[in-house]
């Protein structure tokens, strides 16, 4: 089942691919369907799921290399899997028919979701590797031809940073393979490498830590990321930030921490301290932003830097357990209501940029009065992204903070009092946007505007539903994380 | 009954009629003032049966509800609160209503969650709803930009004080292993005192209470239904209930009980003084407020339970009352200046009456509820340390000066020559837009409202029954306070009833001596700038100078004209400028401005200067410098690049010599094809790239 879902996607994308002169009609319509089967394939793996590594599938692929096709998804992919299927149909409902070259703007799409799921379903580096660069390749290539403003540029820009980074983490990977002799990531976990060779260890961790922070990002090597959103079509961000940026902290989870627990517990502190300043730096440099989409990007260096801080955490041998698994716990949930919340925002954004072809904050103003559906979903993404109980981005930040600071370890505590602060920078920088875009009097670029078109609303409201629902009842949620997040926490602690 | 039902019921019912939107505005009024109805006999019914229920939100940690008696007292007053300020808002219509009468109920669902929660994340999260939906209120009228910023500045000022509570939950769990309130005060040092700094830095945000307290003078911009319901039973009232709440924590520091104990004497005064120095009926309310609510942060440091208790409930009455008058006249004569409110209770009787009857009560004068209940405040103080008391019983002689000042000035006789009413074209013209405040209302008060009022008033002088022996048992071991001796001495009430009212004869006295002032400005046109910029009559300073900014800011009050009892220029200099920071609310929201809201957005700017020049600026510099080296490699010609790959596959292959492993031995040739590979998707891209670039 995984593995159709996994495939499904590319098999279409291929048909679609091949058919260049189908009616943006039929193309819409054919990525609506198949996105909408891999949402209930999901949903079914979801509803079925056994606990543990489920729906395990292993194919020979280069056994010299100790390489194989190995797929399986536990309690921390399967939420990202469903989060990947959600929202890439999302996205498919989003986009509107007048888009140009709609085939080939659908297969890079969902060849996109195909390599997003592979990645989140892999337990091979190798495998797990090779998603990881298609998903950049393909994102460069929705950049560059649908994009605006300054695209190729920061299309070429968001490439070479993260095509860079990706090579770094290979050769992390290869060193994980010189050092454990296989790139099954299951094998790996049960037999770390490097126990007896710390030098080496770090070295390792180093260049995988490389890899996935420039993916995820953190501060200082986020610097590709606003240009790339802002340039970006709407729906391209919203996988960008909701997808894309999710495998660096997700690797962070699924193959540091596991496979490298010696490293990562002796250099605790240095992910703590890189989580921390990419909290409070993202804000801060969030708040000074006039462009909206830039904006949003900054928050989202804020809020992968609770992951980033949380993971740290989780590294910290000597802290309270049931803390340390709480800490986990928060940041695979903040993954989940980071990509409802923040691609439900860049969707917003783009609802923005169709009306009046401009990001830019000082322009726009009152436009609660010709758009209130849109200001009231915009509130709504904003306050979840800033953290309001009763959303999704509440419990993640919640629990990260009580964890982070439950260890017990004066050092932690700080840290997490430090982040703390990040939620209130985040609160007064949506309260300044919705004050300056949406509320009080109009602005150059308000008469452009009209309410949300149904499609629109169709796309951003179950997001916003669903980070409604976990803010509220959390349980279906949790329940499947936690067990994962204890087992990461028990590995780590090796 | 399932514990649940009290913050649900409310909550569902809010959210139901702010997703239906313009199309409930009809209904919404009524269906509030039901679903309101509905939560009082919920809250009653919970008083009763005392019920619990648990939840496991997070981790292993159990988060839960329960109703013992210190919730009960307060899931009462907060319902009744609600369904008074509902009922009276049946007639007021502030535009869609049905926004507003959902924003209500969430905000009512709040409270009732925040006083139920019998641990941190359950009560943190009716905590910062309430303050948000205490933005979307204060900004309702939201195309005025003065009452979105606002509402702004409630939220963000009162979330700073949030962080305490979010880094509390984390202390808690490291201290005591869990999240419950009850386990707080037996956590482990340092964590204990911790968790009681983040919970005291809480509450004294949320009640407004020094340094805080200026938001609260902002807060008013919101339509006069929400100041009634944010000022007396909700918001304010969540932080001196948590720390009444949290009080065997306080006393377990042994430092918290005392700071607590000091700021809300300190507030008390101080605030006092302030509201002593107000123009302006409304902030006159507000600044009492804040004094009222420091009485019941020092009853939680004093471990008056239920002295402290009584006094939130009866000033939950009391304020409620006062700003349901204020806003009935405000909505009919279009001013909030004392000046220009100058005898206004004459004109409806009712709602004058109702107006006095919580003045009085205000003021302290027996039989009336507040009397009792500040008693009760004041006689647990006076064991503990004579210089609080000395400023606690200062502090009450301020709330009868500002009471009786306020109740004088609206029930003077109009000055000679004063209009009968407001310029007729401000209750006719177009519709005012969506977002904006509505016209003046020709009618007065509804007859639902008249309900609301006259039970509210019946609350203010009957609460007083709580001095009587029978009754002051009952209640204390309703709310469980230890019996820690009599509820209130007769002695302490003999003298406060003594000071008030011989400070009500002195201020009567003051203003009989002197000459009626002349007819005041604020009604005249063009004449109306101290008042007309006040953020409460906004829309008339922007209406008749268009002069938004002046409805931005808060009018400076200095040079005394009419209506005030504290007249500039009878003091020396530094009387004026004491009176001039009173009257602006010592300065807080300035000081708070200079030393955080300023620097804030300069640290940003400076912070995404560096991001865009130093960081992304080395990022570029080392992309540039790549390209200087691949031009000059080019010219070189293609042996170079030949020999860094060779170079790379021939350190890969070293690797794999290094690993011994014999087995593996093909895979140098495996990574260096991949790393070919990966170097020609490079150059295909990067050809696009260029190709595509303008």
């Amino acid at each position: 089942m995984l593995s159709v879902a996994i495939f499904l996607p590319l098999a279409a994308a291929c048909v679609l691919a091949a058919l260049p002169r189908l009616g943006a009609s039929a193309a819409r319509a054919v990525w609506i369907l198949v996105s909408a089967a891999v949402l209930g394939l999901a949903a079914a793996m979801w509803a079925g799921y056994p606990g543990g590594v489920a729906y395990e599938q292993r194919l020979r692929w280069i056994p010299s290399l100790g390489a194989g096709y190995h797929v399986g998804v536990d309690g921390m992919s399967l939420p990202l899997v469903a989060l990947t299927a959600l929202l890439f149909l999302v996205c498919a409902v989003y986009t509107g028919r007048d888009t140009p070259r709609m085939p080939a703007y659908a297969a890079f799409f969902l060849f996109l979701e195909a390599v997003s799921l592979g990645l989140f379903a892999a337990l091979d580096l190798l495998l797990f590797f090779v998603f990881f660069d298609l998903s950049i390749v393909g994102m460069y290539f929705v950049i560059v031809g649908w994009g605006h403003g300054d695209r190729a540029r920061s299309a070429l820009r968001f490439f070479l940073y993260t095509f860079l980074g990706s090579l770094a983490l290979l050769l992390g990977f290869i060193g994980l393979f010189l050092g454990g002799g296989t790139f099954d990531l299951v094998e790996l976990a049960a037999r770390p490498p490097f126990r007896a060779e710390p030098g080496i260890a770090g070295l390792v961790l180093l260049a995988v830590g490389i890899g996935f922070a420039v993916k995820t990002p953190v501060v200082p090597v986020h610097t590709w990321l606003p240009p790339a959103h802002t340039d970006a079509p709407a729906a391209g961000s919203a996988i960008l930030a909701g997808i894309l940026l999710k495998m660096g902290a997700y690797g962070l989870a699924r193959v540091a921490l596991p496979v490298l627990p010696g490293a990562w517990q002796r250099h605790a502190w240095v992910v703590i301290a890189i989580g921390v300043v990419s909290v409070v730096y993202g804000a801060f440099v969030a708040l000074a932003q006039r462009d909206l989409k830039r904006l949003i990007a900054y928050t989202s260096v804020n809020h992968m830097g609770y992951i980033v801080l949380a993971l740290g955490a989780a590294g910290l041998a000597a802290g309270d357990e049931r803390a340390r698994d709480l800490a986990v716990t928060g940041a695979v949930t903040q993954m989940v209501s980071h990509g409802l919340v923040t691609g439900a925002l860049f969707l917003l954004a783009g609802v923005v940029w169709d009306r009046a072809h401009d990001y830019d904050l000082t322009r726009l103003g009152g436009l609660a009065g010709p758009a209130p559906v849109l200001t009231a979903l915009t509130a709504v993404a904003a306050f979840a992204s800033l953290g309001l109980p009763g959303l999704s981005g509440f419990i993640a930040e919640f629990q990260i903070f009580a964890g982070v600071i439950g260890t017990g370890i004066p050092g932690a505590a700080v840290a997490g009092a430090i982040a703390v602060a990040g939620v209130l920078v985040t609160a007064a920088l949506f309260l300044r946007v919705l004050q300056r875009a949406f509320l009080g009097g109009p602005g150059e670029l308000t008469a452009r505007f009209t309410d949300v078109r149904p499609r629109e609303l169709l796309a951003v409201a179950p997001l916003l539903a669903l980070s409604l629902a976990v803010g509220i009842a959390p349980r279906p949620l949790l329940d499947l994380v936690e067990p994962a997040a204890a087992a990461v926490v028990t590995l780590v602690s090796r | 009954m399932n514990a649940w039902l009290l913050p649900g019921v409310p909550a569902v019912a809010g959210a139901a009629l702010a997703v239906a939107g313009r199309r409930a505005d009809r209904a919404a009024p009524a269906l509030g003032a039901l679903a309101a109805a509905v939560t009082v006999a919920l809250a009653v019914a919970a008083a009763v049966t005392r019920p619990a229920g648990t939840v496991r939100l997070v981790g292993g940690f159990a988060s839960g509800l329960a109703v013992d008696g210190l919730s009960a007292a307060l899931a009462v007053t907060v319902a009744v609160a609600a369904f008074a300020v509902l009922l009276f808002a049946t007639g007021d219509r502030p535009g869609a209503e049905a926004r507003f009468t959902g924003l209500m109920l969430i905000f009512t669902a709040a409270m009732l969650l925040t006083v139920t929660a019998t641990d941190l994340l359950l009560l943190l999260m009716g905590w910062e709803v309430m303050g948000a939906m205490s933005y979307a209120l204060i900004g309702f009228w939201w195309r005025d930009p003065g009452r979105v910023r606002a509402g702004g500045l409630a939220f963000v000022t009162t979330r700073a004080g949030d962080l305490g509570l979010y880094a509390a939950a984390g202390f808690a769990v490291a201290g005591a292993g869990g999240l419950e309130l009850a386990g707080l005060a037996g956590a482990a040092r340092p964590w204990r005192d911790l968790a009681a700094a983040g919970i005291v830095l809480a509450a004294l945000g949320k009640s407004a209470q020094l340094p805080f307290s200026f938001w609260l003078s902002r807060a008013m911009a919101g339509p006069s239904p929400v100041s009634a319901l944010l000022h007396s039973a909700t918001m304010v009232a969540a932080g001196a209930y948590l720390l009444l709440r949290v009080q065997p924590l306080l006393a377990a520091t042994g430092w918290a009980a005392t700071l607590v104990a000091w700021a809300g004497a300190l507030t008390a005064l101080a605030l006092g003084l302030v509201a002593l120095a107000q123009r302006d009926l409304k902030q006159l309310l507000a600044a009492s407020t804040c004094a009222q609510i420091g009485f019941l942060v020092l009853a939680a440091g004093a471990a008056a339970i239920s002295a402290g208790a009584a006094h939130l409930a009866a000033h939950a009455a009391v304020k409620s009352l006062l700003f349901l008058c204020a806003g009935a006249w405000l909505a009919t004569l279009g001013t909030e200046s004392l000046a220009a409110l100058r005898g206004a209770a004459r004109r409806d009787r009712l709602a004058g009456l109702a107006f006095a009857a919580g003045a009085l009560s205000l003021a302290g004068i027996p039989p009336l509820a507040l009397w009792v209940t500040k008693g009760a405040v004041l006689t647990a103080v006076t064991p503990l340390s004579l210089p609080l008391y000395g400023v606690a019983l200062a502090a009450s002689l301020t709330a009868a000066a500002y009471s009786a000042r306020a109740l004088l000035i609206l029930w003077a006789r109009p000055a000679p020559g004063a209009p009968a009413g407001p310029p007729r074209d401000r209750r006719a013209g177009a519709a005012p837009l969506p977002g904006s405040p509505p016209r003046l209302r020709a009618r007065g008060i509804s007859p639902a409202g008249r309900v609301s009022l006259a039970g509210l008033a019946l609350g203010a002088l009957g609460f007083g029954a709580v001095a009587l022996p029978p009754v002051a048992d009952a209640w204390s071991r309703l709310t469980g306070s230890p019996p820690r001796g009599e509820f209130v001495s007769p002695a302490e009430l003999a003298v406060s009833a003594v000071l008030a009212l011989a400070v009500l004869a002195a201020v009567a006295v003051r203003r009989h001596a002197r000459p009626a002032p002349a007819a005041p400005p604020a009604v005249r046109h063009g004449d109306a700038r101290p008042d007309a910029v006040r953020h409460g009559d906004a829309r008339r300073a922007g209406r008749h100078r268009g002069d938004r900014a002046g409805a931005v800011r808060r009018g400076r009050t200095g040079g005394g004209t009419a209506g005030g009892g504290w007249q500039a220029g009878r003091y020396g200099r530094y009387g004026r400028y004491g009176r001039r920071a009173l009257g602006e609310w010592l300065w807080l929201e300035r000081a708070a401005v200079a030393v955080a809201w300023r620097p804030l957005p300069a640290v940003a700017r400076a912070l995404a200067w560096v991001d865009d020049r130093v960081i992304d600026g080395a990022v570029r510099g080392v992309a540039r410098a790549a390209v200087a080296v691949a031009r000059v490699s080019g010219r070189e010609g293609e042996g170079v690049l030949d020999g860094v790959v060779r170079g790379v596959a021939g350190g890969v292959a070293w690797l794999g010599g290094v690993a011994r492993r014999p087995q593996t031995g093909q895979a140098h040739t495996y990574f260096a094809q991949a790393a070919v590979a990966l170097v020609v998707l490079a150059v295909v891209i990067g050809a696009v790239g260029a190709a595509c670039s303008p």
